[in-house]
């Protein structure tokens, strides 16, 4: 995806197709790199990676990686790529710096690893305003700061305009080429790419689609029902109001000696389904026990009990619940709560304390 | 005296006829806000509660004069109306709009920055100078007029935490909600410098939480430049690394923005850091 974003804008990349099934295959012509297409970092070193120098040894690495398995993910699609003569290996982004407010475009002609082994020193880090834009002398300082070859400058002030312009045009987090080659032929290449878009930009950028490779399936079925949800290794459910509140009360669960077995965030929501939904994924994590912590606010407590009473007859729980209520309609809240048979407590630290304690160990 | 806002801030509502301007607008008046109009290109000529004028664009409220504005539109068109506020000459300006692309939120604060305009969030629950003005969300009935101010990056939490100094007995000055998106208006630094200048406050709370490393450039100003005491609260300490926490905010990466670097930057500044949201107020004079 990241190749064909660059390919679109004029960055060079290496020729190659892609393959799903052998009969794809092309005959041999010169020697290739075969690259499963999965997204996960680390392919070459997991073994998704082959190097073909003849027909048979072609055959052969499309053979052995369509079908395999990839930490768990399926190789269904490989890239078939001319083999580049490397001479070097630099590396070039640009990526957001949030607290500077600002892009900052980095390059190192240490490339090939990750940046972040690379010392300091090395390493060309510079903001580019945006008010100003990329603009060459920016480009020129990078050049004299990694002391390239004239030739091989000149092709690296053509490439970081057009990645300036991917980053702004396609509302990029990070847009890197590592490695960007220099060949043995003296031509500099986009060996691999990495472009990540903000995903609340996505609803003016229709042909992506949103691909996370870290996620879980059931973070992926909370994502397309709406949910903040992440599954952590713990034990005891969780669910909360606000990700700031929400964290904090992993945190607090974790110094309690608690283990949480995921993190999710209702947000501001006055909707007694979306609460019950929310027990749903719960559930589907298999914790032990489960604690709501809600400081009412847009989200009012008595949308929030109501909430629970619902799950607790749909999904028809088992787990003890134990729910903190503090803030709009609490006390409406917690008496709708008492006559359903359900904990209900003022403050967080009592909450916690319980689940814990009804949660047991691991 | 107070920071940013006061009694006399007039303020107007961009997107005052939807589900979340209209009641939170409602709210604000509650609270004793000057909300002095609406905008909203298609009521114009109404009113909002009966008393509020509505008209049609941000430069036809220039007659009453508003000081700040609370943007509630969608993220596709925040952009548009911040600009609108801009060129209005508006020197407050809320966002309360979520995922708001940060591209146009770069943008957003650069230029506001250029016309001697701040911008709260956007993703945050604003501003409140308790017993004064409230541009925002924060549900009205927590707070209680004293001297701590408090600054965070999260909303709920904010509540948490303003409730916990209420229920100990003090009160707060100004409270203050930055975003919790990668690029908003201000930061810690920001709020530091006008809190230390403010007469009504006395101590301060600085609410932060994993990713970035706005805590721990905010500890280095405390070192240097203020004499107030400050504590603080961290939360994302359980958070496994690279993973996503619900806010654009909150992620670690690779070591950098940990919750550790941030408590060690604190307790280096003399700033001490509760362990819970209710121990701050402990740890407050």
């Amino acid at each position: 995806m990241g190749k064909q974003i660059f390919r679109n804008y004029g960055i060079p990349v290496p020729n190659g197709y892609v393959v799903e099934k052998e009969s794809d295959l092309k005959p041999f012509e010169k020697p290739v790199v075969v690259k499963s297409q999965i997204l996960l970092g680390g392919r070459g070193k997991s073994g998704g990676i082959k190097f073909a120098k003849s027909q048979s040894e072609l055959t052969q690495a499309v053979k052995e990686l369509l079908g395999s398995k990839i930490r768990d993910l399926k190789v269904t699609k490989l890239l078939i790529e001319d083999m580049i003569k490397i001479k070097k290996e630099m590396y070039v982004s640009i990526a957001l710096d949030r607290t500077a407010r600002a892009p900052v475009f980095i390059a190192t002609t240490e490339g090939g690893v990750e940046i972040e082994s690379v010392a300091h020193e090395k390493i060309f880090t510079r903001h580019i305003d945006p008010l100003l834009g990329y603009s060459d002398f920016i480009g020129r300082e990078a050049v004299a700061f990694m002391k390239l070859d004239p030739e091989i400058g000149k092709q690296f002030m053509k490439i970081l305009p057009i990645l300036y312009k991917i980053f702004m045009e396609e509302d990029c987090e990070l847009v890197e080429i590592n490695p960007l080659v220099i060949t043995e032929e003296g031509s500099l290449i986009a060996a691999d790419s990495k472009v990540i878009i903000d995903s609340d930009s996505l609803y003016r950028h229709k042909e992506f689609t949103v691909t996370d490779p870290e996620k879980t399936p059931l973070e992926l079925e909370a994502q397309s029902k709406g949910y903040a949800f992440i599954e952590l290794d713990g034990n005891i459910g969780v669910i909360a109001n606000g990700a700031g509140l929400t964290m904090a009360t992993l945190d607090a669960l974790t110094l309690h000696k608690g283990k949480p077995r995921n993190f999710l965030d209702l947000g501001g929501t006055d909707n007694t389904d979306i609460v019950a939904n929310a027990f749903d994924l719960v559930l589907k994590a298999k914790p032990t026990a489960i604690l709501v912590n809600i400081f009412g606010g847009v989200t009012k407590c008595d949308t929030v009990a109501n909430g629970i009473v619902m799950a607790k007859q749909k999904f028809s729980i088992k787990q003890p619940i134990v729910v903190r209520l503090s803030g709009v309609r609490d006390e409406e809240g917690r008496k709708i709560l008492k006559d359903n048979g359900v904990d209900s407590y003022p403050t967080m630290m009592e909450a916690i304390e319980r689940v814990v304690k009804l949660a047991g160990g691991n | 005296m107070s920071v940013y806002v006061n009694e006399n801030t007039k303020v107007i509502v961009q997107g005052i006829t939807g589900h979340q301007g209209s009641f939170h607008a409602g709210e604000m008046i509650a609270y004793g806000t000057k909300v002095v109009a609406g905008i909203s290109p298609t009521k114009a000529g109404t009113k909002f509660m009966d008393k509020v004028p509505i008209v049609a664009s941000v430069r036809d409220s220039l007659e009453f004069q508003p000081d700040a504005t609370m943007i509630s539109v969608p993220a596709p068109f925040v952009k548009d109306a911040a600009y609108e506020a801009i060129d209005a000459g508006l020197k407050i300006i809320y966002i309360l709009t979520e995922h708001v692309p940060f591209h146009d939120s770069l943008d957003i604060v650069l230029n506001a920055k250029r016309k001697g305009a701040v911008v709260f969030g956007p993703n945050g629950p604003g501003i409140t100078s308790v017993g004064k003005c409230k541009i925002g969300i924060m549900p009205n009935k927590i707070f209680k007029k004293g001297n701590v101010a408090i600054a965070s990056r999260s909303g709920t939490l904010t509540y948490e935490i303003v409730d916990a100094v209420t229920k100990s007995g003090r009160g707060e000055s100004t409270v203050i909600g930055l975003g919790g998106d990668p690029v908003v208006g201000l930061n810690y630094i920001d709020v530091l410098e006008q809190f230390e200048k403010d007469p009504d406050t006395e101590q301060i709370v600085l609410v932060g939480e994993i990713g970035g490393s706005n805590e721990e450039l905010a500890a280095q100003y405390i070192k240097k430049h203020v004499t107030k005491k400050v504590v603080a609260y961290i939360t994302g300490r359980s958070a496994p690394p690279g993973k996503r926490m619900g806010h654009a905010g909150a992620i670690i990466e690779k070591g950098v923005g940990t919750a550790e670097s941030k408590i060690k930057a604190f307790n280096e500044a003399g700033v001490k850091v509760a362990d819970y949201p209710d121990n701050v107020p402990e740890l407050l004079d």
